[in-house]
């Protein structure tokens, strides 16, 4: 059977893999901006803090997904066989991104404008808020995109644990050795990534004060 | 110390144990001018981020409307001081309108009053608000950017303005202009003003008296009148310049 036949033919269930393994990058993603922006902004506060964040996130990245998945399933509360301990290792790996390129963002703003807002009686709130964050959104979007399409790529892998997506698919195929049933996870999969990737971009170029 | 807007008292700064300013004593009483003049390097800047907190002495006082540094709150401070610096001064993804309604809009002034006061301003420093308001500071010319720069800072009516080469990247016929309606709004205004800059015509045309820096000290201090006729050798060397 060809890779069309098979995803004509199955349809239906490429559609639900295609949606669940979007609500699991999604889902992953959405908690690690929520986690790692805070945690961006933290370390450029605090000169403390950076190395251990970033030392810690750093971390997190170069451990292989499959091992990462396979730790965290004895984990009480967040492992366990299912979506739940894929979305907590899917979060793992977007946060260093998310929280490096916060941080890039908003090291990187000009030491004069931060002067110029300092000087004109801006307290620290108001200077994150109406000067670093605002100046900082290209750059962290950036990082968010990056994220995303990241998070793409590992979901597939979430279907050894049991999370559902496009991966599940993709293990089948390589168990049947049947190219067909690889792609139908690995296409749909791909696409996803360049249409996440695209469409970040779009946001982030609408964003950005420059192109105004 | 009740007369002087600004007072230094033996206030000297250093940074990482390298002495950078003074001792210094300085009196500027209310609606002076007064031009601090120097080489690149010699604590103009220095100075002007000791009057608004951005610094704090490492010893003796800064005074300012009778209040050391020490013991104001430094956001109110900031407040009550109009700040000019070049070029880069203004926040880039603003608009023009918020750039210069920005300290009104900290002080939670209504949309409405602020909207009048950008107006206001805007037309004082010459540029249209029609066509000008909602404009990105890069979309400006460099003596553009200078007005807004000045008719920020005067926003909330700060009885005070320090302004450090405003109008350094323009081309002199500009300049010329903006010395010229500056002296002016700085007068009828009656603000006590700290002008940096390192052009001599600059600093005799603005200021009611001119301090000239040197590594740190004050090394010659008096009227424009006074620094044409003094017999000072540095003093004589800024001169050469003219
Ligand atoms: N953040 C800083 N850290 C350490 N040294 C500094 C800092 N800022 C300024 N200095 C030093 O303090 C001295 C005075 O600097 P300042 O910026 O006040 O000079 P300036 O007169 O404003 O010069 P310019 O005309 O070039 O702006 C210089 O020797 C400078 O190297
Ligand atoms: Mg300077």
């Amino acid at each position: 059977m060809s890779f069309f036949e098979f995803v004509l033919q199955n349809r239906g269930d490429v559609w639900f893999r295609t949606v669940e393994h979007l609500v699991l990058v999604g889902i992953s993603t959405g908690a690690a901006i929520a986690i790692g922006v805070p945690l961006g902004i933290g370390i450029s506060r605090s000169a403390r803090l950076r190395a251990p964040v970033l030392g810690v996130a750093n971390v997190f990245q170069t451990i292989p997904s499959l091992a990462l998945f396979g730790f965290l399933i004895p984990v009480p509360f967040v492992g366990g066989i299912g979506a739940r301990t894929a979305i907590v290792a899917l979060v793992l790996y977007a946060l260093l991104p998310i929280i490096r390129n916060t941080y890039a963002g908003i090291v990187g703003v000009d030491p004069a404008v931060r002067e110029a807002a300092r000087g004109m009686g801006m307290t620290d709130a108001e200077l994150l808020r109406l000067v670093e964050l605002p100046l900082a959104v290209p750059v962290m979007l950036a990082g968010i995109r990056v994220a995303t399409v990241i998070g793409v790529g590992i979901a597939t892998i979430a279907a050894a644990i049991g999370a559902g997506g496009l991966g599940v698919f993709i293990f089948q195929g390589v168990a049947l050795v049947d190219h067909a049933v690889i792609l139908a996870g690995a296409v749909p999969a791909a696409l996803l990534a360049l249409m996440l990737d695209g469409g970040l971009h779009l946001v982030e170029r609408k964003l950005d004060w420059r192109a105004r | 110390m009740a007369q002087a807007a600004i007072a230094f008292t033996g206030t000297r700064f250093a940074h990482d144990g390298r002495h950078i300013l003074g001792p210094l004593d300085l009196m500027i009483p209310p609606g002076e001018t007064l031009v601090l003049l120097g080489k690149s390097g010699s604590g103009k800047t220095t100075m002007l981020r000791l009057i608004n907190a951005l610094l704090i002495p490492t010893g003796g006082e800064v005074f300012v409307l009778g209040r050391s540094t020490r013991d104001w709150d430094p956001v109110r401070l900031r407040r009550s001081i109009g700040y000019v610096i070049q070029e880069v001064g203004l926040l880039p993804h603003l608009s023009v309108a918020r750039n210069v309604g920005l300290v009104p809009a900290l002080e939670r002034w209504s949309a409405d009053r602020i909207e009048r006061r950008v107006a206001e301003l805007l037309d004082l420093v010459g540029l249209p608000v029609r066509d000008f308001a909602a404009r990105l500071p890069h979309k400006l010319s460099g003596g553009q950017r200078q007005r807004v720069g000045v008719a920020r800072a005067l926003a909330a009516d700060p009885p005070i303005l320090l302004c450090d080469e405003p109008f350094g990247a323009v081309d002199p016929v500009t300049r010329a202009e903006l010395q010229r309606e500056f002296r002016d709004l700085a007068k009828r205004l009656r603000k006590t003003v700290v002008f940096v800059t390192h052009d001599v015509r600059e600093a005799l045309v603005l200021g009611d008296r001119v301090a000239l820096i040197e590594a740190g000290l004050v090394s010659f201090l008096g009227s424009p009148n006074d620094f044409r006729h003094s017999d000072d050798p540095a003093v004589a060397a800024f001169r050469t310049l003219l």
